[in-house]
């Protein structure tokens, strides 16, 4: 984790994206011409409920006796205390229901797939947060839920794939290439385009064709919203540092969007450094990736000198991924976040660190935005915020875990 | 003219109906696809649709999937089907349509893809994932170049977007018969004359219909509602099949004559 956090002066334009779903050149609709009109119908259909006080009111109802929002912003005092730099605070995204923010986008989009009229959900997922998540929701809504999983996420969260069967879903397991979270994506895209009358996919991430990215983005911004409101209230300052991983990008950019217009605010997202910025040992798009296009949208992909996509390697699933969204491409040009990488080693002593210090076991994900606070924290005076996103619970990767660490396992 | 613009005034002057024939490129070698084009010239075939193996062929059915699969796995670039086919333009003037996805294009240049496949002797491109509204740039290079830009109508295509698309359209325009992947299926759809009728309410150019036909009576069938049919994947089963025998060409231009035959006037 080397890249510098530049000082904060730029304002992104929040007015993106544009009507076609572009923010600058990243972005868009690159798909088979059967999605191109049931995307628009889901445009026309979102851009209804936005302004609908019904749907509003709905979402808000289940995203706070369901979900269990608003989640804390809690104090990390043992953490804050043995790094000696900046006040750290956790965003509790790892209350939720379900374990991790993806469920505030799981409810958003069921509630529009049932305006929608459709009666079959699927969704792609990789850590399987959000396959959990996708099949909570259809299950409370009594639809018929499909997900998608690439055959080595199944196995690495295992725990995750019981979760669902119980909820009723039926779990595929993806064999395609390198049998992750790309690959799933690949056979969601594949199971719409065939069923696409009946069946709403429940996008996971701030990716993919317009109006997924800003979509999902505006069902997360809740998160940045709240963290606003009670680091108000809690410090009567805004923080100065915002601190998120970034697979995809929806827990980031749902964490980040709310305070864009808050100059002060410096933000950094953290990719996944696997075993180091080596091609087909990391996910990091930012360090090692260029401009591309891939399942729908363009912006940061790993791609070989011909366009083939790159393997890509995490110890964390969520974060295994060869594409970034389109919106964190675009606010990096514009100077407003910074990106920076944890590797799978640093993210494993987070994940330990936070567990016996504050007694929360993080996700893998989660634990990479962990990796780089307890890196920048200590450069930082000790009367300056920084906000982590705990984007989600480490229940599923504590078998995992513990046989990584294995003997360096305090006794 | 554009030998494929050339080949549908033929077709149409001697009231023919016009065999698109796709296979993966590089499978299961860029030799084996050079020798499948001189063969399908030979049989009868109008156009050939040529895939360009891509990692992550979201539109593909798994027929389809597992031939980019081979492509890849032999060592099928872009650069080295170009080469293939400036090879078969020395003994061969069958027109030749690339099936690619966006990426390919976009990683080294869309205006040096396309100029480098203009001058290998390349007369169409069909880009997967290139719907109009993102093919600004696109459109102005294919007619600079000469190149057929061929646009998908998808079932789920409504009638004000269809005239949208097809009043771009260059070469035919390809009407995908059902929602879903790549792939043969048992039955043709039966709204395929409706559609066509709608395509048509919109533009004089030859229309090509594909995804699913499989033998040669659902070829005939097709071919009463279009100007042309496009058979993938299973000619693509029989290369998968025959692989590198000595066999292949001879089995599976045997089975696009059998197509080709079926289109005849009777």
């Amino acid at each position: 984790m080397s890249v510098m956090v530049a000082p904060a002066t730029a304002i992104a334009d929040k007015n993106m994206p544009d009507t076609e779903g572009h923010f600058g050149q990243y972005g868009g609709r690159y798909v088979p011409e059967t999605l191109v009109y049931p995307l628009q119908q889901l445009e026309d259909e979102y851009a209804r409920a936005q302004t609908d006080l019904e749907f509003q009111r709905e979402l808000s109802y289940y995203l706070r006796e369901f979900c269990g929002r608003p989640t804390p912003l809690y104090f990390a005092e043992r953490l804050t205390r043995e790094l000696g730099g900046a006040k750290i605070y956790l965003k509790r995204e790892d209350l939720l229901h379900t374990g991790a923010h993806k469920i505030n986008n799981a409810i958003g989009q069921i509630l529009l797939a049932k305006r929608m009229g459709k009666t079959r959900i699927i969704a792609e997922t990789g850590a399987g947060q959000h396959g959990v998540a996708t099949a909570t929701v259809s299950a409370m809504f009594g639809m018929k839920c499909v997900i998608y999983m690439g055959a080595v996420d199944c196995k690495r969260q295992e725990l995750n794939v019981y979760r669902m069967k119980m909820l009723g879903a039926e779990v595929v397991p993806v064999q395609a290439g390198q049998k992750t979270l790309k690959e799933a994506v690949n056979e969601a895209m594949r199971d719409w385009v065939t069923n696409v009358r009946t069946t709403h996919y429940i996008l996971g991430t701030a990716y993919g064709a317009h109006p997924y990215p800003v979509m999902v983005r505006n069902f997360h911004r809740i998160i940045g919203d709240e963290a606003r409101r009670q680091i108000l209230e809690k410090e009567e300052r805004l923080p100065d540092l915002l601190i998120a991983c970034v697979g995809g990008g929806s827990n980031a950019i749902g964490l980040f969007y709310p305070f864009l217009d808050d100059p002060t605010v410096r933000m950094l997202g953290v990719e996944a450094g696997g075993e180091g910025i080596l091609p087909e040992k990391h996910a990091a798009r930012f360090q090692g990736g260029s401009l591309g296009v891939l399942q729908g949208t363009r912006s940061y992909i790993l791609q070989d000198e011909f366009g083939q996509i790159q393997q890509t390697h995490s110890v964390s699933a969520g974060l295994d991924y060869a594409a970034v969204g389109p919106e964190h491409a675009w606010l990096r040009d514009q100077g407003r976040v910074d990106y920076s990488y944890a590797t799978d080693q640093k993210a494993l002593e987070a994940f330990m660190r936070l567990a016996r210090l504050e007694g929360i076991i993080p996700a893998l994900e989660s634990s990479h935005a962990v990796a780089a606070a307890i890196e920048r924290a200590p450069s930082f005076s000790r009367d300056s915020l920084i906000i982590i996103n705990l984007s989600g619970r480490g229940d599923k990767d504590v078998m995992q875990v513990a046989q990584k660490v294995g003997l360096h396992m305090p006794a | 003219m554009n030998r494929i613009e050339q080949r549908f005034s033929t077709l149409r002057a001697e009231g023919r109906k016009g065999l698109v024939i796709y296979i993966g490129a590089g499978d299961p070698n860029l030799e084996a696809t050079h020798r499948l084009a001189l063969e399908f010239d030979r049989v009868g075939v109008d156009v050939l649709e040529l895939g360009v193996p891509f990692s992550d062929p979201l539109a593909d059915g798994i027929v389809n999937q597992l031939a980019a699969q081979r492509g890849l796995e032999s060592g099928t670039t872009p650069p080295r089907v170009l080469d293939t086919i400036a090879a078969i333009r020395r003994e061969s003037q069958i027109p030749i349509v690339l099936y690619i996805y966006f990426n390919l294009l976009h990683r080294v240049g869309v205006a040096e893809f396309i100029q480098a496949a203009a001058k290998a002797g390349v007369d169409g491109l069909l880009v997967l994932d290139l719907p109009p509204e993102e093919a600004d740039g696109y459109e102005g290079l294919m007619k600079a170049a000469e190149l057929c830009a061929i646009w998908l109508v998808a079932p789920t295509t409504p009638e004000d977007r269809v005239a949208k698309i097809v009043r771009r359209a260059t070469g035919f325009v390809y009407y995908v018969s059902r929602e879903g992947v790549t792939g043969m299926q048992q039955t043709v759809s039966r709204s395929i004359g409706a559609m066509t009728d709608v395509i048509r309410r919109h533009t004089p150019i030859p229309i090509a219909v594909g995804f699913g036909i499989s033998n040669a009576d659902q070829a005939r069938q097709v071919a009463e509602s279009a100007e042309a049919i496009v058979v993938g994947s299973a000619v693509v089963n029989r290369i998968a099949e025959f692989g590198r025998s000595p066999e292949l060409v001879a089995k599976v231009g045997g089975f696009v004559r059998e197509l080709a035959e079926a289109l005849k006037p009777r």
